[in-house]
Formats: C-alpha cells, structure tokens, sequence
C-alpha cells in the first residue's frame, strides 16, 4: 500500500496547485487549461480507489465535454493572450477567510469523526456490479435525470439560439 | 489498471512496464507511417494520378516518406512572436498522447494486451473500449489549445471548428459501440473478442460471429464518426487549406508539426484497430486456440486493420468536403437518432432471444 | 491508505472553490469554481463507497457528474446570451432589474 499512498500525495499535490491557479491566474484560458489538471487528478484518484468507470467518466465528461465547452464559452466571449489585471474582485480576504473557516470546519469535522480509519480494497468494481445498480436500485433517479438533461438540452438551445 | 495501482502488484511489473512502454511508443509511429505510406502516398497517387509521390528513388518513389521525414526534422523549430509559448508547445504533445493512451487496450492476442492481460478472458481494463473513447476525447483539449496558443486567427477558428466536429461526432461513435457492447455483455475488447470468436450463427460455428454481421448499421455509423474524428475528408472542414490555410495547424512547422501527422495517422491505426476489434473479430480466427494464437493473432489483426484502414482512406480520397453546417446536421439529425435506434433495436432482440 | 486523506484533499478543493466563486469576476471562472467544488464532492462520494466496498458511492458520483454537465450546458447559454446583450461577463453587470 506503500506505493497507493505515493501516488496519492503526488496526485493531490498536483491537485492542490492546479485548483489554487484556477482560482488566482490572470488569464483565462490557463485557468481552464489549470481546471484539466484537477479533473485528471480526481480521475486518477478513482483509479486509486478501484473505481474505474466514474474515472473514465470524468475524464469524458468533465475533461472531454465540460473543459471544452468552457473553452468554448471564453473564446466566443473574449480570449485574450494576454493577462488581465482586472479579473478579480476586491474581496480577497474575505474570500480567503470564508474559504479558510469552510475547508476548516470540514477538516476538523472528517478528522473527528473518521479519525485514522483505513480503506480497505477487496475487489475492483466491475462495471457489471454499476449496471446493475443503475438499472435496478437507482432507476428511478436515472429516470429522472435523463428528463433533467433532456430539459437542459432544449433550454441551452432556446437561450443560445439568435432569434 | 487498477490492478496495477489499487490492488496486487505482480512481482517484476517495473520491468514488464517498461517494455510495454517502449512498445507501444513504437509501435505507433510505425503504424503511422505505414498507414502514411501505404495509404496516402501510394494509394492515393494511383487513384487520382499523382505524379509527384511516385517520382523520388526510382522504383514507385519508395523514398518518398523517408524525405518528407528528413525534411520535417530538419526545419527550422518557429514560434510565432505573440504565441503563448507553453500551452503552445505543450498542445502537439497532448494531441500525440491521446493516441498512445487509446492504443493500450487493444489486444493483439490471447495474452498479448498492453495493459493488464493478468486472466484471460477478463484481464486488461475492465471498461476497456469505453476507455478508448474517453482518452480518444483527450486530443479536443490538444486542438483547442493549438488553435489558441497560436494567436492567429485561422487557426482559432480552425480550433473552434474542429472542437464542435469533434464534440458532436462523439456522440454518435459512443452509441455505435453501445450496440456492440450490448450483444457483447461487456465492454472490455478481450471479452467482446472471445464472444465472437466463441459465438454461433443459428448454431453455426464456423465463422464464429463478427458483429459487422448484426451490427452492421452500428459498423456504417462507426466509420463515419471515425471519419470525422480523424478530421479527414469529407469531415475535414478544421484543417482546410482552401479556406483556413491549415486550421490550428497552420504555425507550427518542424517536428511539432510532425507530431501532428503521427497524432492523425496514429488515431487512424487505433480507430481502425477498434472497428477492427469491435466488428471483424479482432485478433482471433474460429477455433484457432492456445499458444499459438499469440503468434499470428497480432498478424490477422494487422490484415484486419489495413482492411479497415483502406475503407477509411477510401472514402478519405473520394468525396469532396462537406459545409460545416451539413457537417453539423449529418450528426445531430441522421447519425444520432440512427444510433440511437439501433441500441433499441438491439436491446429489444438481445431480450427476445 | 486512509479514509480521510481524501476527505482532506476533497475540503481543500472544496474550500478553493470557494475562493474562487466569491473573488473571481468573469462568470466562466465563477462556473469553474463551482466544478472545483463538484469535483471535491465526488471524491467524497466515491472515498465513502471504496471504504464500503461497493459501487453506491460511485452511482451517486455519477450522477453528479450528469448534473454538472447539465448546470455547465445552460449556465454558458445564459453566459452567451449576457455578453451578447451586455458585452460584458461579468457577472456583476447583469443587474438590469435591480432598478
């Protein structure tokens, strides 16, 4: 397990810095380049745990379809190469301080409560094992969130259209 | 994979690793060139005449392919002044990567898989060919990038182009598989290989059971996404040299520009690999077993892919190009809904048989 | 390898997301912020269902990601649709019926 746990650090390592340039970088584009990072570290993070499917999911979906859509959104809009000193607001510290009482007040919590709890893995989750579940216990919810998309789909399609 | 990373960890699997790295990151290249050679150069000069490909080196200007290599590498390495250097050098890369991630889980052999191939029968990635599609979607990022990072205007919106091609012509790709994956009952291409090596028609064994045979629509649909995902004529609107000069190509030159040509052939040799896989029966001739399918499988799928691949080129050297809203109404108003048809239709006869 | 490692890493997300959607003033940035936040969720989802040893957390985690793909679809519309009538996308000017 020596060698999950290097993977680990490294990947959340890599994490940690992708997020914070989403949050602080000048230039659009990066932020959203920086974004990729992140997902494909939350992807490898699945593999760790033996969840292959959601990390290809994510990787289709978030890294495949999400990214490009925003890079879609921001070369429509405005794409400058260059930096821009004008992206952030002046709530700095404020939103320092939000985010610090949140992230601590979760931290503190998880460690409480899950102190030095280990993960155990058995077996890998075979895709079969998701099906079944989808299919069955969580149908209804499936159901629903096909509708979901579906409304979606036609609303970004009413807004967007020219006319 | 996630036997190497969550669970056991086989004795040696450094060195196994490696080897397989190296091979992959041969074989890609070479599949590239080769599909390079054979295809665009010689086919298409015989087809529509061209002079110039069979001129250099004599006999059926076989030096053709070693010049332009000599000529690529050799050029001058060009950054545009206002280019944003990283994501600009960084964006062929991920183009080339994509490619040699998608190439990992197709199996050559009983036991001749890159990745994984612990048990027969379920060894590799267990999501396999939906993994495949999911790091294929890899290369938009990679186009986007190049196209950006350019600051050239054709090129963003050659970038921008090939990003709606490429997004909208998942679709149907994804949904071509499904009806494969169906029949299949799982989505690792080992599995789907053994079943039709394995499966009957009407109790019939002697050709086992290609899926082209029941999935032929999903077939049809799936070399027309294919298509449109290598960005080849007539989907070839992002790279058009008539109206865009290269699209997200169009500054980068020397070996940069070579990764390009590898990420596009290279991606041809995968997309005809996996129809390959998917639809004919992969590696694997009826009732030809044990040790010695390892050693003419990668051989029967080398066949099967050049099979495939000439379709694709076939078709790449045929038709003229498509309007990008033709383009865009062939896949939101045809392929999608026939996809999706063919899923219900398949999922109906699986139930009912 | 612990449970909370990833819990930890999942409220460091989760709080950067955070920073991002209250200092960031571009409304593409605001919505990557919100993915930040997602993305930390479903670390958590799928920890808690590895610690379980079953498939529930990554069905949840899933269906997750079908949402962010449906909030991020509409949500860069009405972006469009605010810089085609404001040329800006800021997310502070669309303030037309504040009166």
């Amino acid at each position: 397990m020596v060698a999950q746990n290097v993977a680990f650090w490294i990947f959340a390592a890599f994490m940690a810095a992708g997020a914070i340039r989403v949050v602080t970088t000048d230039n659009i584009v990066h932020a959203a380049l920086w974004l990729v990072l992140v997902l494909a570290g939350g992807a490898a993070q699945f593999i760790l745990l033996g969840q292959e499917f959601v990390a290809w999911v994510q990787v289709i979906v978030y890294i495949g379809a999400v990214i490009v859509l925003f890079l879609f959104g921001i070369m429509l809009t405005r794409a400058p190469m260059e930096a821009e000193e004008k992206l952030n607001n002046n709530l700095r510290w404020p939103g320092l301080a939000a985010a610090l009482l949140f992230a601590g007040t979760l931290a503190w919590a998880f460690l409480d409560q899950w102190g030095s709890d280990k993960i155990k893995l058995t077996k890998p989750v075979r895709t079969k094992e998701i099906g079944d579940l989808v299919f069955r216990g969580y149908l209804v919810p499936f159901e629903v969130v096909g509708v979901l998309l579906l409304a979606a789909l036609i609303g970004a399609v009413v807004m967007a259209r020219k006319d | 994979m996630s036997h190497l990373l969550a669970f056991d960890i086989p004795g040696g699997w450094g060195t196994t690793l490696g080897i397989k790295t190296l091979i992959v990151m041969g074989l890609i290249p070479v599949g590239a060139l080769v599909l390079g050679y054979t295809f665009l150069l010689k086919m298409m000069s015989h087809m529509q005449s061209r002079v110039g490909p069979m001129d250099p080196g004599g006999f059926h200007g076989w030096f053709q392919l070693i010049g332009d290599g000599i000529k690529f590498i050799q050029k001058e390495d060009i950054i545009p002044a206002g280019a944003d250097k990283r994501v600009f050098k960084m964006a062929p890369a991920i183009v080339v990567m994509s490619t040699f991630l998608m190439f990992v889980v197709l199996p050559a052999g009983p036991n001749a898989v890159v990745a994984g191939a612990l048990h027969k029968g379920q060894g590799g990635i267990d999501v396999g060919i939906f993994y495949a599609l999911a790091v294929s979607s890899l290369s938009v990022i990679g186009v986007l990038m190049a196209g950006w990072a350019s600051s050239n205007k054709y090129a963003l919106i050659g970038a921008l182009r090939a990003a709606a091609q490429l997004i909208a012509y998942e679709l149907p790709l994804v949904l071509a598989v499904v009806g494969v994956v169906v029949q299949a009952g799982t989505m690792n291409l080992q599995g789907i290989v053994f079943a039709q090596q394995q499966g009957k028609i009407f109790g019939w064994s002697g050709i086992g059971s290609p899926f082209i045979l029941t999935q032929f629509v999903g077939f049809a649909l799936f070399m027309v996404a294919a298509q449109a995902e290598l960005t080849q004529p007539p989907f070839d609107m992002p790279v058009a040299e008539s109206e865009l000069v290269a699209g997200y190509m169009v500054e980068y030159t020397g070996f940069r520009f070579l990764f390009f040509f590898i990420g596009e052939f290279g991606t041809a040799f995968v997309y005809a690999g996996l129809a390959a896989t998917l639809f004919l029966g992969g590696w694997s001739i009826p009732h030809v077993n044990g040790e010695i399918a390892n050693w003419i499988g990668p051989i029967v799928l080398f066949v099967k892919i050049m099979l495939v691949a000439f379709l694709m080129f076939w078709a790449r050297f045929s038709y003229p190009r498509l309007r990008e809203d033709q383009l865009q109404a062939l896949a939101w108003k045809w392929l999608i809904p026939i996809s999706l048809i063919n899923i219900l239709v398949t999922g109906a006869l699986k139930v009912a048989f | 390898m612990l449970l909370n490692q990833f819990l930890l890493l999942s409220a460091f997300l989760f709080g950067t997301g955070i920073y991002g959607v209250i200092t960031r003033k571009h409304t593409v940035l605001v919505l990557a912020s919100v993915e930040l936040m997602l993305v930390a969720v479903n670390i958590n989802m799928v920890a808690f269902g590895a610690t379980l040893n079953n498939a529930v957390g990554q069905v949840f985690a899933l269906f997750v990601l079908t949402i962010a793909a449906a909030e991020v679809g509409v949500g860069l519309a009405i972006v469009l649709l605010i810089y085609r009538n404001l040329r800006s996308a800021n997310p502070d000017d669309a303030s037309v019926l504040k009166g």
